[in-house]
């Protein structure tokens, strides 16, 4: 166990490194837009753009330029560690936002993945449970089309219900939880249930195949011929092994979300990691998208490699090598 | 089934239907279709869907759009599906040292955030017309296609290489050998006519993720430009003013989640009919 951690612990650095890299060279290659020349002030002259290349280090070569972020991001820098540099646009420690912005996203997304399995997964089981029923039926039509609705389309519509019509809600953007919960979570029960139930759509049809299969296994019809009590069945001997492989996968949509934020964000107006990396991609602000491509990948593998531990403790059958 | 059908008569005779409005996808109505305040009325008499922020048809310009959302569609999965299958045909019969290399890429494809690096790619290689790489790759339609097939292929890989796994240890693969076909003929001969039926039903569960991928990267104002009628482009458009003008979003995003829908519904009913161990 010891040595599978630390063997997947090293390809997560490795995803990392290579992340990072692939991010460098996109936008390495972007012709557009010299960083230098906003730096140099409202009247560039040939010396400022110059002085502001050197202190930028754009008048490095790429693998240069690429050393020296590896080396601040694993030293640290003066704003602190992981050193992260500061934004090409707005000339702003980026580590500082980036807590700031996680906050936001990590709001948003916590609650979200709470709210989709306290709903998908039921709906699921009891979807499997009654199956090829009236209530199976309709519960998985509604399911199919929350999977097939766009994320964007569905969040304006329900701002355009819930806020502008009813005015049920103030609005959008977010108020942090410190400065006032009841507006923190006003704000945010939208989103929350816009993302919960595209995934918890995606989850109950999950769950309800991973349980059809698994009570066709020869020991669940010994788990009866034994003479246990229905309860005891379904919930031991069919919901663990059924729901072992969607906690692998919440995982890794969990870590995705950081980057699937971005629509969410967009749409009610919260100033997130997502936003964020969209604002930087468009003003080819390097440092910005550098910092956030890092955490997503970074987030995405450390959740997968828990995922993975607990799948094994979980499930017998799962042997890790 | 009869949906899909529709959807592609009408992109293909999209101007026809245009003609038959009356209206271009681009032609201004600015006179007619604005109030005094510079704000598009809604649906009347002769623009059903009403009109954008332009002055546009809202309804001949979703009919352009769906020919978009079907290109892209049926593009992207098309590449994903050539990709993935050559690939997870070499992979799943030949295994060893090309089986490593093959399944480590697809792994490390699979971990990267897709929108993150379609959002990269898109802004590096939509920033200019000359696009990105030298002017190999030019900003519109085909980069999303490339994109999303790019991300989209290890999926198929995966299925094809599993399947393939299991097949390659049959005997009729063992017969063939044994009248001495080459390794490309048991693969394409042998072996492929084996995997239509997961294909089939894996590619047409690939094409509405396709078509919701260029509905999102076109809603971010990263997919086509402007002046090519986009679903997600238009539902952009209408996220501006959406308290004033409804109808701008309502009708694309109606019209997107029905293609999506018919799409999976398809790709579902698929599954059902030729996969014998899903009995749904």
């Amino acid at each position: 166990m010891g040595r599978y951690i630390i063997r997947r612990l090293l390809w997560t650095v490795f995803i990392v490194l290579l992340a990072s890299i692939l991010t460098f060279l996109i936008f390495f290659v972007l012709p557009a837009g010299d960083p230098a020349l906003r730096f140099a002030g409202k009247q560039p002259t040939e010396e400022l753009i110059a002085q502001a290349r050197v202190n930028l280090g754009l008048d490095k070569s790429l693998p240069q330029q690429y050393w020296l972020f590896l080396s601040r991001l694993i030293g640290g820098d003066e704003y602190g560690w992981p050193g992260l540099g500061y934004s090409f646009h707005t000339r702003d420690a980026v580590l500082p936002e980036l807590i700031d912005r996680s906050r936001v996203t990590g709001s948003i997304i916590v609650g979200g993945a709470l709210m989709w399995m306290v709903i998908g997964v039921p709906v699921g089981v009891i979807s499997a449970l009654k199956r090829k029923t009236f209530w199976d039926r309709g519960l998985m039509g509604i399911c199919l089309f929350f999977i097939s609705a766009p994320v964007f389309w569905l969040a304006l519509l329900s701002l355009l219900i819930f806020w502008k019509h009813l005015g049920w809600l103030p609005g959008t953007g977010y108020v942090p939880f410190a400065q006032n919960p009841g507006q923190w979570f006003a704000h945010l029960i939208l989103p929350w249930c816009i993302l919960a139930l595209l995934y918890a759509a995606i989850y109950a049809r999950l769950v309800r195949a991973n349980m059809i299969d698994v009570v066709s296994e020869d020991y669940i019809r010994t788990a009866w011929a034994k003479g246990l009590s229905p309860r005891k069945v379904v919930m031991h001997h069919e919901l663990r092994p059924a729901l072992a492989p969607i906690i692998a996968l919440f995982a890794i949509d969990l870590g995705a979300l950081v980057g699937g934020t971005i629509v969410t964000e967009t749409v009610f107006n919260m100033q997130g990691l997502g936003n964020w990396l969209l604002i930087a991609a468009n003003n080819n602000d390097l440092p910005v998208t550098m910092a956030v491509t890092v955490v997503v990948a970074a987030a995405v593998c450390i959740l997968t490699l828990i995922a993975d531990v607990l799948l094994a403790i979980i499930d017998p059958r799962v042997r890790l090598q | 089934m009869l949906f899909i059908i529709l959807l592609v008569v009408v992109a293909i005779f999209a101007p026809v239907l245009a003609s038959l409005i009356g209206h271009g996808p681009n032609e201004l109505f600015n006179r007619t279709m604005l109030d005094d305040f510079g704000l598009p009325l809604g649906p009347n008499s002769e623009f059903w869907f009403g009109a954008d922020a332009s002055g546009r048809d809202v309804l001949v310009r979703m009919i352009y759009g769906t020919r978009v959302s079907l290109a892209v569609g049926l593009l992207a999965t098309l590449f994903a599906v050539g990709l993935g299958v050559a690939l997870g045909l070499v992979a799943g019969y030949l295994g060893g040292i090309v089986d490593t290399v093959l399944s480590r890429i697809a792994e490390i494809i699979l971990s990267l955030p897709i929108l993150l690096f379609a959002i990269g790619i898109v802004t590096a290689c939509g920033a200019s017309k000359e696009g990105c790489a030298r002017g190999a790759i030019k900003p519109g339609l085909m980069l999303v296609v490339l994109i999303s097939a790019f991300f989209t292929w290890p999926w198929m890989f995966r299925i094809v290489r599993g399947v393939v796994l299991q097949l390659r240890e049959r005997e009729f693969v063992d017969a063939a050998r044994a009248i001495g076909a080459g390794p490309t003929s048991i693969m394409f001969r042998e072996i492929l006519p084996n995997l239509i039926s997961p294909i089939i039903v894996y590619a047409s569960l690939m094409i509405p993720q396709a078509v919701l991928f260029e509905a999102y990267l076109s809603f971010l104002g990263l997919g086509v430009p402007d002046t090519t009628p986009s679903w997600g482009r238009m539902i952009a458009d209408g996220s501006q003013i959406y308290d004033v003008a409804w109808w701008l979003m309502l009708f694309p995003g109606i019209i997107l989640l029905l293609t999506v829908l018919a799409f999976n519904l398809l790709g579902d009913g698929l599954r059902d009919a030729l996969d014998p161990k899903s009995d749904r």
